[in-house]
């Protein structure tokens, strides 16, 4: 038996509310399945699984508000026999609705009991482990997120942003904290709160925009206070690449065009498969590479705010599939539709501020990532090459590196990759082979 | 020009944009300001309105004319001599 728990999909989010169930229980499911729909503050998110099995039980019902961490569905693995019924989940049901949630909650009950580690250890990555540390976070509070139930660091940082927000007078009292998978010590569990919860659907847009800015607050002051980022900038002339992208487009229909934005996503994933060491994480105290290309892409809300989803292996697309991947991603982050790895994937970010008019953006990288690609504008300016003055269509492209990981040297060389596939557009059509 | 046209194509280019912009005052939108900017439309909403109204007028706008589609003013004009 394994308990899905509350996903974390974000260093702030302390809580979301079950909007929908996609599953029931019976059902088999295999990895990167999206079981239901999370309403968090960054929008409602389609939250994948990452085991394999069946059903065996939805804990909590839909319109609930579950602190991250609390088990929501239970699934059983390949041949187990259907286990007895699972414990509610404490949770708070937004309305009056005739569940199990309803039903009295255990008290003082572990819930590692039932639970798939039955260890008094406690299960946690070295990193997350590290992170607590760090945060000052208390882990036997903690229910972990990740495989069999480990307190990965994704938990640590809500635990941190929990503890954070009770520290904030004007916030409303959070949610109590979830039970542990583990107790260390026999320690009773917290009472669930049976006061129902606000309804996410209520919330107002100045909720919804005061929870973004807590989100972006807490990531870029981590980025800031603990990244040593260095800069780099370099003009491009994009002159070739737009006449190339001009004389594809007149072949298509205008349903099938393909946008410069596109063209520097491609530059992107390619350069990185030649300097690989800004793709990935810093992750304790090394850099820790990343073999996957997940290019997240900054985009505003027009709420406010902004969401960087990643474009999943943006190395092994075409420049239709690039675009294609990108217009599903904006038209799904401005419905509120994105899948939770999307959010929690991205190993490289890339911000493109041209279409405001900026002509150059020197960005905070996200961390544990180390490494924020930045474009501006397009705009025509004199440029001189071989001794003759002309004006061309020229491109600012910067890069914020995390010192700690890489040298100026090698964002350098990042830079002058791009440059270089910008130059020869016709490279960046094909997936990198 | 046909007056009635150019009516119905306000109220066509209004209807669009408001399904990229549904925040915004379409009342009190100057027709003659500079709708990327005002509506804060990025290039892919701006490529998605013209597919749009590729898919309801078949008239597909060439990449070279988007410079002449800054204002609602300049939509109506364009749209207009390209339909008669």
């Amino acid at each position: 038996m394994i308990h899905y728990n509350m996903p974390s999909l974000g260093a702030d989010m302390a809580s979301g509310t079950l909007l929908e169930w996609l599953v029931k229980p019976g059902d088999r499911v295999k990895r990167g399945d999206i079981i239901a729909v999370v309403g968090t503050e960054k929008g409602d998110i389609e939250v994948e699984i990452f085991e394999e099995g069946t059903v065996d039980a939805l804990l909590i019902p839909a319109g609930t508000e579950a602190p991250v961490g609390t088990p929501i569905a239970v699934i059983r693995g390949e041949g187990e026999p259907a286990g007895p019924p699972p414990l509610p989940a404490p949770a708070r049901p937004v309305q009056p609705v005739q569940t199990k949630a309803e039903q009295p909650a255990p008290v003082a009950t572990p819930a590692g009991k039932n639970g798939a580690a039955r260890d008094t250890r406690i299960r946690i990555s070295p990193v997350a482990r590290k992170l607590a540390e760090e945060l000052g976070v208390d882990l036997t509070g903690i229910v972990g997120t990740g495989p069999q139930g480990a307190i990965s660091r994704a938990d640590i940082e809500a635990a941190a942003a929990r503890a954070q927000s009770r520290a904030a007078p004007v916030t409303p009292p959070p949610p109590a904290a979830p039970a542990p998978t583990e107790p260390v010590s026999p320690a009773p569990m917290p009472t669930p709160p049976s006061k129902p919860g606000p309804a996410l659907a209520d919330k107002s847009s100045a909720d919804f925009q005061a929870g973004m800015r807590r989100a972006i607050a807490l990531a870029m002051a981590r980025a800031n206070r603990d990244i040593p980022h260095y800069y780099l900038m370099t003009r491009i002339d994009m002159s070739r690449a737009l006449r190339w992208l001009e004389a594809e487009n007149l072949k298509r229909s205008i349903a099938d065009r393909v946008l410069p934005a596109v063209l520097l996503v491609r530059a992107v994933a390619l350069a990185l498969t030649r300097v690989p060491e800004l793709n990935g994480y810093w992750i304790d105290d090394r850099l820790q590479t990343s073999e996957a290309i997940h290019i997240g892409f900054a985009i505003a809300l027009r709420q406010g705010g902004l969401v960087t989803p990643a474009i999943h292996n943006a190395d092994m697309l075409s420049m239709d599939e690039t675009m294609a991947a990108l217009r599903d991603l904006i038209m799904r982050t401005r419905a509120g539709r994105l899948r939770s790895s999307e959010l929690t994937d991205a190993t490289i970010t890339v911000t493109n501020l041209g279409d405001l008019g900026v002509e150059s953006v020197f960005g905070v990288i996200y961390p544990p990532q180390v490494a924020l690609v930045g474009f501006g504008k397009i705009t025509e300016q004199p440029w001189a090459e071989n001794g003759m003055l002309g004006i061309r269509p020229v491109l600012t492209a910067t890069i914020a590196g995390d010192h700690r990981a890489t040298d100026g040297r090698t964002g350098g060389q990042f830079l002058d990759h791009v440059t270089k596939l910008l130059s020869a557009p016709e490279k960046l059509w094909e997936p990198a082979s | 020009m046909n007056a009635t046209l150019q009516a119905d194509l306000r109220d066509l280019f209004v209807e669009e944009l408001a399904r990229i912009a549904p925040e915004a005052d379409y009342e009190h939108l100057d027709p003659t300001a500079d709708l990327r900017a005002t509506l804060e439309i990025d290039s892919f909403d701006f490529l998605n309105f013209l597919i749009a109204l590729d898919a309801r007028l078949g008239v597909s706008t060439p990449e070279a004319d988007y410079g002449k589609l800054i204002s609602l003013d300049d939509l109506v004009r364009y749209f207009s001599a390209r339909l008669q």
